[in-house]
């Protein structure tokens, strides 16, 4: 279980201090599904990073599985159980996809067999990516998904994925859903994903919504979701095609 | 050879094995072994400056292993080596130089090396320089390896150079001929520490229609250590060349970077890319939270990068 007492987290711009997450508390139980959505610049992905050791927070106390990890660096939270899968996936020209897996298992001599089992869980054709390089040759959407497997191949007690549908094409899209759906079935730990896309929100066990750093609703998926559907908390299939577009364009 | 020259030559060679195949094994100036075999000729140089290796036409699935070996302090030498590849060959090279400096004294190896590669023959050549100091000795590793190639029509050379550590100055220098329809192919890997120096040149000359180059240089400096790479690819007919440099520096090291195009015909297409700098932050927070110390990421990526 990870649980969360009063954190606060802020940053100093040119009008001052400004509080990105305000004295947020919250308990994800184990095998747990949690969705965090909420508007965007709410402090969704901030409190990821911050669960993730990769930002630390101003105040405030992080607890996973009884253990005080608030000061934990980044290697010590991955080592005690924390994967983390970022929004927009890390490159590295000359490590192959192969080698990412192997960092990830934490196992030098994890089999081509079991790395490929890995790919083909995110709908990946595993003998045509094992050898290739992460680097800009590979498509966001290709990259995302690689991201994803190397959280599977951790098998951790908690996997934190910040919006795993940005920046990904339909298709793309529709198999993430499963992926998610595949990953809820057979994981035994708890999940939480940064998303507002209502499909994610649909297969939640629990759904948190934060805006404006703070927490507004918390809940069982059924009671929270339906007074989130239409509003930016909860956006449907059109919307990614949307992002994609606005994506291209840039 | 005794277990220090056996290692060293394992650190060249890349393998924990003789190779098999023509081979030529130079031990401090001799020829500490030799063999030559049906289609491919191993010769002294008349002069004593060297070999010739003569590689029959039509030759396939062969390899040709010229590693050198030098494990006396202050010894200094130049070696060319001549290698003729008839037509329609299709062959692996290996070669490369491994000092063990067991004293003082500055050891040191040039060499030249020049392939010329006949009509649709494709060769792989595979170059590795590595260098240690006994223990508390404070001999320099120096080496200056020169290579000129001459690609006829449809030829190609892959060629992968490697300086994997220990060799405290160096300066390379890679010549090409391209004709037609022949392709080039050099990518080189160099890693710098403490106070090293290395320096590569690497020019390709297209001259035929439908030649083309790809110049690759990946290095990463450290310390207080010193890169040079110059690529110039010069484009005297119809033909494709791409130089691509990418280098990572650390702590005090410095890095130049000057890739050069000439467009000598109005149907050159040429290309280059440079990038220098640290590694990026966002790579070793990944590597982290995938359960790697800081050092542990830094040294995934290098070891990455040079693959």
């Amino acid at each position: 279980m990870i649980s969360i007492k009063d954190l606060t987290y802020g940053v100093d711009d040119e009008q001052g201090k400004k509080d990105i997450l305000r004295n947020i508390s919250l308990e994800i139980p184990d095998d747990c599904f949690a969705v965090i959505t909420g508007p965007n610049g709410g402090g969704k992905s901030t409190l990821a990073k911050v669960l993730a050791g990769v930002l630390k927070p101003a105040s405030g106390t992080i607890t996973f599985d009884g253990v005080d990890i608030t000061d934990m660096s980044i290697t010590d939270r991955a080592r005690a159980g924390i994967s983390y899968a970022f929004q927009q996936p890390v490159k590295f020209k000359g490590i192959e996809v192969i080698d990412l897996l192997r960092l990830a298992a934490g196992d030098k001599t994890l089999s081509v067999g079991d790395a490929c089992t890995y790919l083909s869980e995110v709908g990946l054709c595993a003998r045509d990516y094992i050898n290739r390089e992460v680097d800009s040759s590979l498509s966001g959407g290709e990259l995302k998904r690689i991201e994803i497997a190397t959280v599977l191949a951790r098998a951790s007690k908690l996997a934190i994925f910040d919006e795993p549908e940005a920046g990904i094409d339909l298709w793309s899209f529709n198999n993430l859903i499963n992926v998610f759906r595949r990953i809820k079935e057979k994981t035994h730990g708890s999940i939480i994903i940064i998303s507002h896309q209502e499909r994610i929100l649909e297969i939640a066990d629990t759904v948190i919504v934060i805006e404006n750093g703070q927490i507004k609703k918390q809940g069982a998926r059924e009671d929270v979701l339906p007074s989130l559907l239409g509003t930016d908390s909860a956006v449907g299939e059109c919307s990614v095609k949307t992002q994609v577009r606005e994506t291209a364009a840039v | 050879m005794d277990n220090i020259e056996k290692r060293i030559l394992d650190e060249v060679l890349d393998i924990h094995k003789m190779p098999e195949g023509a081979m030529n094994i130079r031990l401090n100036g001799e020829a500490a072994e030799r063999r030559s075999t049906a289609n491919i000729d191993i010769t002294s140089r008349p002069d004593g400056s060297g070999i010739n290796i003569d590689i029959k036409p039509h030759t396939k699935n062969q390899t040709c292993c010229i590693p050198v070996v030098i494990s006396k302090t202050g010894y200094k030498e130049m070696v060319i080596n001549a290698f003729t590849i008839g037509e329609d060959c299709d062959v692996t090279i290996v070669a490369g130089c491994g000092i063990h400096n067991c004293g003082d004294q500055d050891s040191q190896h040039d060499g030249l090396h020049t392939f010329h590669v006949g009509k649709g023959s494709h060769v792989k050549y595979i170059e590795r320089h590595y260098g240690e100091a006994a223990d508390g000795r404070t001999g320099g590793r120096i080496m200056n390896p020169k290579t000129e190639i001459y690609l006829e029509e449809g030829a190609v050379l892959e060629m992968e150079s490697t300086q994997i550590k220990g060799i405290d100055s160096t300066n390379r220098e890679t010549k090409a001929v391209v004709g037609k329809d022949a392709k080039l192919i050099l990518k080189e890997r160099l890693l710098t520490n403490g106070t090293q120096v290395a320096e590569s040149h690497m020019d390709a000359e297209l001259i035929g229609e439908g030649a083309s180059a790809n110049l690759i240089s990946r290095s990463v400096a450290t310390d207080e250590s010193r890169i040079v790479f110059y690529s110039n690819i010069e484009g005297k007919a119809p033909c494709h060349g791409h130089t691509e440099c990418d280098s990572i520096i650390a702590g005090n090291a410095k890095v130049l970077a000057v890739p050069a195009l000439d467009a000598d015909h109005p149907d050159a297409e040429l290309v280059h890319e440079a990038a220098i700098g640290k590694i990026a932050g966002e790579q070793l927070i990944k590597l982290e939270t995938l359960g790697l110390t800081r050092e542990e990421a830094e040294q995934a990526i290098i070891d990455g990068f040079l693959k």
